[in-house]
């Protein structure tokens, strides 16, 4: 496999949380009573089965089990999938299998079977090291709940990432960048570091509408965002795309699958997929409520309620905006095979003039610094 | 058949604007039975979108009513309802020269205002006979007295015998009808001369053509006659004949005195002169009607569409609503910003308002309108003399021997206590003062004052420091020298020739600085720094920069879900097809509306 290959990855969702967090509007979803494990694991499987016959023969360099929280997953369920997803496909030796788990969620005993189950890679949302913060944030763990499933993590699993989210309401530079000091101290080879996002529909939209929860303004957000970019990359952990940061060679090969724009399954309620298939590459979404994913796959086979066969402009706008997330940017060549265009030179020049983006001599685009902390007014420069 | 001349009235009604003139039509039209209640709705001749939105009267209406009076007699009354506002007044002109009187409508909670006072004087002119009414007497602050004082005061006619009425409730209704069969005089006329017609008005209807409204002056207009307009030489076979109930109604003929419609065959609305005086083709009359001035658009702007490949869409939708309005006038322009597009002249900006909002309603376009410009006259060093409709056609400076521009006589009417913020604004527009007097508690303030300054936002400004109390009325008066420069808004250091106006000297830089202001507010932040600059001649008078963005960029992936991002990016770009490309900077299509409205 070349060093930008994409590979193929497979994505779970897990829709079950424990608590909805304010901030999010992921497809996460609270229920009294806890999901019947083993119902889940043969849905899981089945859909899995359904999907190998769609894209068969393919090597699996990925597998992630996201949420939701996929630390509320029985062991034996994480096994079940993972089971499945071997019988139907070859993994590579190197598979990569990344569990999402939540501080307030984690066991040692549980921790050790999702290891026995194959899972070789963690993905703790620990969010914050400050308990106020964590606790306006909604989360269930304090700050000594994260260090100790961290430390937990770093013993069980052979890879350990975790996320932390900045640009709080009120933060200072010298906060987060203390704060991201310390991180750093417990960090293995790789974080996730996002800007907090108000999302439509949200708690936070509502507090935000009313003027109740003021977030940093866009001055400040730069000065956090470089900051951020200028420390880790100080510490050996640059960032390799927008939000994610790591060792060299330490990436998530996961996320990588997605931003190379390769070809990935996606299973679960409201898991998304790219499939190339014979007539082109097809947009897949399933259905997101849970029971109703359920209910659907028990009935048919599968939880698909999206498949759309992307035009050639659709697919060069996903790979703009999947590619210039990374810092090695986007295969020009391979824009125009995906495409069937070519990116206006006029707008590169301009975009090069202002120093925004970069041309390397194998031909791929790629945002600078800059470029990077506006990069979705260039994305759209760019766009068909 | 014909109706005996000493049984017609024909009657305008007069008022400001929201004194209640088409609720008073109302409420004859169903006193006289015109429509079944269940056809009637306010302001039932208000009949355009855009008239009943806005409360207001653009096209004036006739109607024919019949009444029968307390001495036993049927009468035929025709009604004309007319426009308010200044931009129509030309409207009110032609409907008061088809008639022999004017109810004056003075609403008895407010007063006289400015357009009283013009729609007045234009009656008087014309001859009429005024019979005052004063409406909304059902409100506790109407003060009918006092007004009856003001209007014999501030006008000089008598008013001890005028009407009290509620147009909204309905009380007083048939004094006025008693009032305009007894106060005002029928028409007069001869049967057996020949025809003598006038041309009041005429609109193209989709199903019937061009609709040629007209006053039967001498002799008999007949379905299957043929006809000459003596201004335009043109002759037509009548094919319909009839009046406005306000439904249509046809009839076989037209005699003295009375007002109604008819159709002959004719394409367009712009073949008629209003005006014009039509007569027997065979049987002339020896002598035309006097006539009146066609309207003269004295507002011009240009109308580009924001999406250049609506161009074609425009052409055909500003070529219909000029069937319909010959006010209106247009001609191809080319901006190098902009495009292909139209200039176009109006007659006031409220005017311009109107056409923009249909042309964006009616047709579905998206416009930009550049800054409106008054009509300049200049005379050039050869001692020629051009007209300038357009900034951008300015001649060279050293070609220039002398500019002169349009001025206009302003009558303002305002409570005492906003007087000085009047005059004050007044002065900052350059104006002359004329006269200062008092009518009751009010203030008359008569002014002149270039057009120039009143086209931008005089009227809102007025308004604005009146809390909405002073009213205001004008009539272009004539052309006078000024020392007046052209001014450039360079965008990123381009000129953007969409935004170029001429400006006085002494009024440039505050209005660049003001405009620089307004455009660093409305243009969103780019991937690079904006300079905006205004400019005369090659020196820069006013700059401001538009900062650089400096955080854009989703932090989050959402995993695989590359659809979430794609719509995001889809709705960007529709964000962006709604601003205009200059250059490397991407102005919004409503920064040129908000230039309009900048003060300085
Ligand atoms: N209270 C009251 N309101 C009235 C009366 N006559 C008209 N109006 C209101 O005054 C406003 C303006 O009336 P309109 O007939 O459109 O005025 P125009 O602009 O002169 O045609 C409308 O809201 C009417 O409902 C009246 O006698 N009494
Ligand atoms: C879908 S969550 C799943 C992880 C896990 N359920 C948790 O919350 O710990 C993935 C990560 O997205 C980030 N995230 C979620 N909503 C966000 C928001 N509104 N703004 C910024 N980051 C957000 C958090 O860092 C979170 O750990
Ligand atoms: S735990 Fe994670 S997925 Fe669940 S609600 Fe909170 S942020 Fe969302
Ligand atoms: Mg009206």
């Amino acid at each position: 496999m070349s060093a930008t290959e994409p590979g193929f990855g497979i994505y779970l969702h897990w829709p079950f949380c424990a608590a909805k967090c304010p901030y999010c509007d992921f497809n996460s979803h609270v229920r009294h009573d806890p999901p019947d494990q083993a119902r889940w694991a043969r849905a899981l499987t089945a859909a899995i089965a359904h999907d190998a016959a769609l894209v068969p023969g393919r090597t699996v360099t990925s597998v992630f089990l996201g949420g939701g929280t996929p630390s509320l997953m029985a062991p034996a369920t994480v096994g079940a999938v993972i089971d499945a997803i071997a019988g139907h496909w070859r993994l590579a030796s190197d598979v990569e299998i990344t569990l999402e788990a939540n501080p307030s969620s984690v066991e040692a005993e549980r921790f050790r079977g999702y290891r026995a189950a194959g899972v070789n890679r963690v993905s703790l949302g620990v969010q914050a090291l400050n308990d106020a913060d964590l606790k306006s944030l909604g989360r269930l763990h304090n700050v000594e709940e994260a260090l100790k499933a961290i430390g937990l993590a770093r013993e069980t699993f052979p890879r350990l990432s975790f996320d932390l989210i900045y640009a709080r309401p009120k933060q200072t530079v010298e906060a987060w960048t203390a704060e991201l000091r310390r991180a750093l101290d417990f960090a293995a080879d790789h974080l996730s570091v996002y800007q907090l996002t108000i999302e439509e529909g949200t708690r936070f939209a509502d507090l935000h509408r009313l003027g109740k929860l003021v977030t940093p303004d866009e001055d400040t957000a730069a000065d956090l965002y470089e900051a951020t970019r200028g420390l880790l990359e100080a510490a050996g952990m640059p960032a390799y795309e927008v939000s994610n940061h790591a060792v060299p060679g330490a990436e998530c090969r996961h996320n990588l699958v997605y931003w190379r724009y390769g070809e990935y399954v996606g299973i679960g309620p409201g898991a998304h997929g790219r499939l190339v298939l014979g007539d082109g590459r097809h947009a897949t979404a399933d259905e997101k409520v849970p029971e109703r994913w359920l209910q659907r796959v028990e009935t048919q086979g599968h939880g698909r309620t999206v498949d759309d066969l992307l035009t050639l402009d659709e697919q060069g706008d996903e790979y703009l905006l999947m590619g210039l997330r990374l810092a090695e940017g986007l295969d020009l060549a391979r824009f125009e095979t995906i495409s069937g265009r070519a990116l206006d030179p006029s707008r590169l020049a301009d975009l090069t003039g202002h120093g925004l983006v970069e041309i390397t001599p194998d031909g791929r685009l790629r945002a600078t610094p800059a470029g990077f902390a506006i990069l979705d007014a260039i994305v759209a420069d760019l766009a068909a | 058949m014909t109706t005996p001349l000493a049984q017609i009235r024909n009657f305008s009604i007069i008022a400001h604007i929201d004194h209640g003139k088409s609720t008073l039509a109302d409420r004859l039209i169903q006193a006289c039975g015109g429509l079944e209640s269940r056809e009637m709705v306010d302001q039932v001749l208000d009949n355009m979108d855009i008239e009943r939105e806005r409360g207001i009267t653009i096209k004036a209406q006739t109607v024919r009513l019949e009444y029968k009076a307390a001495d036993g007699q049927v009468y035929t009354l025709n009604l004309m309802d007319t426009p308010g506002h200044v931009d129509f007044a030309y409207e009110v002109s032609r409907s008061l020269a088809a008639c022999e009187g004017s109810l004056l409508v003075v609403d008895a909670s407010q007063g006289v205002e400015a357009q009283t006072l013009a729609n007045v004087y234009q009656a008087i002119d014309n001859h009429h006979e005024i019979v005052p009414i004063l409406n909304k007497i059902d409100l506790p602050a109407a003060d009918a007295d006092r007004v009856k004082a003001q209007i014999e005061e501030v006008i000089g006619i008598d008013a001890s015998e005028a009407v009290p009425i509620s147009a909204k409730t309905g009380l007083g209704i048939p004094d006025v009808l008693e009032a305009i069969v007894k106060r005002l005089p029928p028409p007069r006329g001869e049967v057996d001369a020949p025809l003598k017609a006038m041309l009041v008005d005429s609109w193209y209807d989709t199903y019937l053509g061009v609709v040629v409204l007209v006053r039967v002056v001498d002799g008999v207009l007949r379905k299957g006659q043929k006809v000459r307009m003596m201004g335009t030489g043109a002759t037509y076979e009548i094919e319909r004949v009839g009046v406005f109930t306000p439904k249509m109604r046809d009839l076989t003929q037209l005699s003295p005195g009375e007002i109604g419609f008819i159709t002959a065959s004719i394409k367009e609305v712009a073949d008629t002169r209003v005006g014009d005086t039509i007569t027997d083709d065979r049987k002339p009359t020896a002598e035309a009607l006097p006539g009146f001035r066609p309207a003269q658009p004295v507002v011009f702007c240009g109308l580009f569409p924001v999406d250049a490949a609506e161009f074609e869409d425009l052409r055909t939708a500003v070529g219909k609503l000029r069937l319909n309005d010959a006010s209106f006038t247009y001609e191809m322009e080319t901006s190098a910003a902009l495009g292909f597009g139209f200039r176009c002249g109006f007659l006031g900006l409220l005017h311009l308002e109107i056409i923009q909002e249909r042309l964006e309603r009616e047709f579905n376009l998206d416009l930009i309108a550049t800054a409106p410009s008054v009509v300049y006259q200049m005379t050039l060093t050869d001692d020629s003399t051009i007209e300038l409709h357009n900034p951008a056609d300015m001649p060279e400076v050293t070609k220039i021997e002398e500019i002169r521009e349009p001025w206009i006589r302003a009558t303002i009417l305002t409570p005492d206590e906003y007087l000085g913020s009047v005059l004050k604004l007044c002065q900052d527009k350059r104006g002359v003062q004329i006269d200062l007097s008092y009518a009751g508690a009010r203030a008359m303030v008569v002014y002149d004052l270039p057009l120039n300054e009143v086209v931008f936002d005089f009227y809102d400004r007025l308004k604005s420091v009146s809390k909405g109390y002073a009213s205001f009325d004008y009539q272009i008066t004539d052309y006078r020298p000024a020392d007046l420069v052209r001014m450039q808004i360079l965008v990123n250091s381009e000129p953007v020739d969409a935004l170029a106006m001429l400006v006085h000297r002494t009024r440039a830089e505050s209005r660049g600085r003001a405009i620089c202001e307004k455009l660093k507010d409305v243009i969103p932040p780019h991937m690079f720094q904006i300079p905006v600059q205004a400019a005369i001649g090659g020196k820069i008078i006013a700059r401001e920069t538009i900062r650089a963005l400096r955080k854009d960029v989703t932090a989050k992936c959402y995993g695989g879900d590359a659809t979430r991002k794609r719509k995001l990016l889809d709705k960007q770009k529709e964000g962006k097809k709604r601003m205009r490309q200059f250059g490397k900077v991407e102005i919004p299509q409503e920064a040129f509306i908000q230039v309009l409205k900048v003060e300085g």
